[in-house]
């Protein structure tokens, strides 16, 4: 690396991995990693078959089913038919074109962003797309990771390439110590609180700063899942010692000479000293409390302790407006003691181990309150197995909580888990979109700290007031 | 699917931050072909419970219609499902008029030859206002001179595209076409990658 020029995490990522770069054209950029799934890949496949193509590097492709997957009895058949084709449909093209598949009842299953983290597939420096907006999730360890399309699904197994304009780049740094109770959902939802839905468009983001760095793997995965949340095309943490200490020993982590070759690589990755970005953003982790959100964009966030506000960044009144009432909330009214009446701890952001634990350490002796549903999905099946393991099940189930089996599950409400029409659910996953847990459903989203808090009392709750 | 220049009315959706899940929510992405999403675009605003149509929502209204959808601003955000595209185009729209899209949208209605045109916030209020004065509102989208008019307004506005898509879109061509043209240059960048990656 030339000392001449300092470059960014993310500029040396994307140099090493521009194939060509043509006068009047994109950079033709190598994809490293391409994770799959059932829901936005049959098409990619279909269009492979009518032009008679091939995929060009099998080994770089992987395979699983989450989004459309039931959460119980995953022994069974799928009840729902066209849920059914869908996995069956994935199965099939797995199979005629030689992609490894991590299937309903592998043991290795789950949602797609947990488990490329957790085999060691997701490694630094690397290029990784799916065809899936959360595929930001994987830029924790130090990628270049976005989603696309089922049109550019179809290419990079066509390719293994994709056609890029180098976006811009921003550098958010959170600096100080989370106070406590303040956990890595917070930091982000506060980001983008600040920011807006719309305020990272055009941006590729590098988180920083003190706050940034002392968060674990599962925390760093937290954040830059959420990247998309403010419109950016990805978000990524320089790697280090923590991010190194997850790989290492993973199942299809680099071994050996491989490893000590990587990791060399791995090291010269993290921004030079005066590198620049087009946009550099500071925040306080002082500034940051436990927060939630009231409206229907997941720009629409605030401290737990604050009411309802009148208006929040980049949002005109009548959508205000439109989000007030589509979530039956006033502005100007208090979000504490609001009535919940689902709890859903899962997805790709916070359906980790280290999610679970905290849950667990939570509600530990405690019980939920007796009209709210909790639902908490882990996000793997290595996440189910190591939670029973130690016996967090256990914990779970004396609070009455309901701990299903792996899948993006309320997330998205593409399967049989819907929160109904009118009702509110405190949720861990990464959307509060009108309808996004189902028709009808209303979202508030928070930390899993917050969740659980909520699953407890019933309300919306400042997690502080209930820590030891 | 080659596009070069349309006239048409306008169908306007005054709303800000419109994300994929409204486009076309998640329960009705459970097909495996690329066709009859047209059928479920903008579902929940559509129809009321029972599935009647939301007279209050512009798709029922007789008033507006034309291959030119007019949005707030941040179109397509969220989810990066191609299904909101094709939902988009298979109900037959053809542009989307906004004062900005979302990134994985925009690539995404591209690669479906389906033009997003991006225009200033002042020219789409403008837009919007005399859309809902006057519905029968012409606009003339042209691609090849990247302008937008709006004879009924006297106005005439530029509009950004990259000029490799340009040519895609005017001609017909995919990004599949043109990166496998480029499969030498693909093999030697292969060629030197260490093991580990
Ligand atoms: S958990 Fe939710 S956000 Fe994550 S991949 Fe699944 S549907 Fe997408």
């Amino acid at each position: 690396m030339e000392a001449s020029h300092p470059k960014t995490l993310f500029d040396k990522i994307w140099d090493q991995h521009v194939v060509e770069r043509r006068e009047g054209y994109p950079d033709l950029l190598y994809i490293d990693r391409h994770f799959i799934h059932e829901v936005t890949s049959p098409q990619a496949f279909d269009g492979l078959r009518k032009r008679g193509i091939r995929v060009k590097a099998p080994h770089r492709t992987t395979a699983t089913a989450d989004h459309n997957v039931p959460t119980r009895d995953q022994h069974l058949p799928i009840k729902e038919k066209l849920s059914r084709l869908q996995v069956e449909a994935l199965e099939k093209n797995c199979k005629e074109f030689g992609i490894d598949l991590y299937g309903l009842g592998h043991e290795r299953q789950g949602i797609v962003h947990v488990i490329g983290p957790e085999l060691g597939l997701t490694r630094p420096g690397m290029t990784i797309v799916c065809g899936d907006s959360h595929t930001s999730t994987h830029g924790a360890f130090g990628t270049i990771a976005f989603g696309i399309g089922t049109s550019q699904v179809e290419q990079v197994l066509a390719t293994q390439c994709l056609l890029q304009y180098k976006p811009k780049t921003m550098r958010i740094e959170v600096n100080g110590r989370l106070g406590k109770g303040v956990v890595a959902k917070d930091v982000v939802l506060y980001i983008i609180s600040q920011l807006s839905a719309a305020g990272g468009t055009g941006y590729f983001v590098e988180y920083a700063g003190s706050a940034i760095q002392s968060l674990s793997m599962e925390g760093r995965m937290t954040v830059c899942n959420m990247s998309i949340e403010m419109g950016a095309r990805g978000g990524m943490i320089a790697p280090d010692e923590t991010t190194f200490q997850y790989i290492k020993g993973r199942p299809l982590a680099p071994q050996g000479k491989n490893w000590d070759a990587a990791l060399a690589c791995w090291k010269s990755l993290p921004s030079d000293a005066g590198a620049t970005y087009d946009k550099v953003l500071r925040f306080d982790a002082d500034d940051i409390e436990p927060m939630i959100t009231y409206g229907t964009n997941p720009g629409m966030g605030v401290g737990v302790s604050r009411k309802v506000p009148e208006d929040a960044p980049n949002m005109g009144p009548a959508d205000m407006e439109k989000a007030f009432s589509y979530m039956g909330l006033k502005p100007g009214e208090p979000l504490l003691g609001k009535k919940v009446d689902y709890v859903f701890i899962g997805s790709c952001t916070n359906s980790r181990i280290e999610d679970l634990r905290m849950v667990a350490d939570f509600v530990k002796g405690k019980k939920k309150a007796p009209d709210v549903n909790v639902w908490i999905v882990p996000g793997s099946k290595l996440v189910e197995a190591q939670a029973k393991a130690e016996g967090l099940d256990k914990i779970f189930e004396a609070a009455g909580f309901e701990l299903r089996q792996p899948g993006c599950s309320a997330c998205l409400a593409m399967n049989e888990d819907k929160v109904p029409p009118g009702k509110y659910c405190v949720s861990t996953s990464n959307r509060n979109f009108e309808g996004r847990q189902g028709p009808g459903s209303r979202t508030f989203l928070a930390s899993p700290l917050t969740a659980a808090a909520a699953a407890v009392t019933g309300r919306i709750e400042d997690v502080r007031q209930l820590m030891n | 699917m080659a596009f070069t220049k349309l006239i048409s009315t306008c169908v306007p959706l005054p709303i800000d931050n419109v994300d994929t899940d409204q486009i076309i929510p998640a329960r009705f992405l459970k097909a495996t072909s690329r066709e009859g999403f047209g059928e479920n675009l903008f579902r929940d605003w559509r129809y009321l419970p029972g599935d009647v149509p939301n007279p209050d929502f512009v798709l029922n209204q007789e008033r507006y219609s034309g291959l030119v959808l007019v949005a707030g601003k941040n179109f397509g955000c969220g989810s990066s499902r191609e299904h909101a595209a094709w939902a988009l185009a298979d109900h037959g729209f053809k542009v989307i008029v906004s004062s900005g899209f979302a990134d994985i949208f925009y690539n995404n209605a591209l690669n479906n030859g389906l033009l997003p045109v991006v225009v200033a916030a002042g020219v789409l209020g403008r837009l919007f206002v005399q859309i809902e004065k006057e519905p029968e509102t012409e606009v003339v989208v042209d691609l090849p001179r990247q302008t937008m008019t709006v004879p009924a307004l006297d106005l005439s506005v530029h509009f950004d595209i990259n000029p490799y898509k340009k040519d895609c879109l005017i001609n017909g061509l995919d990004d599949l076409d043109y990166i496998r043209s480029r499969a030498e240059a693909v093999s030697a960048y292969e060629a030197q990658l260490p093991a580990w990656r």
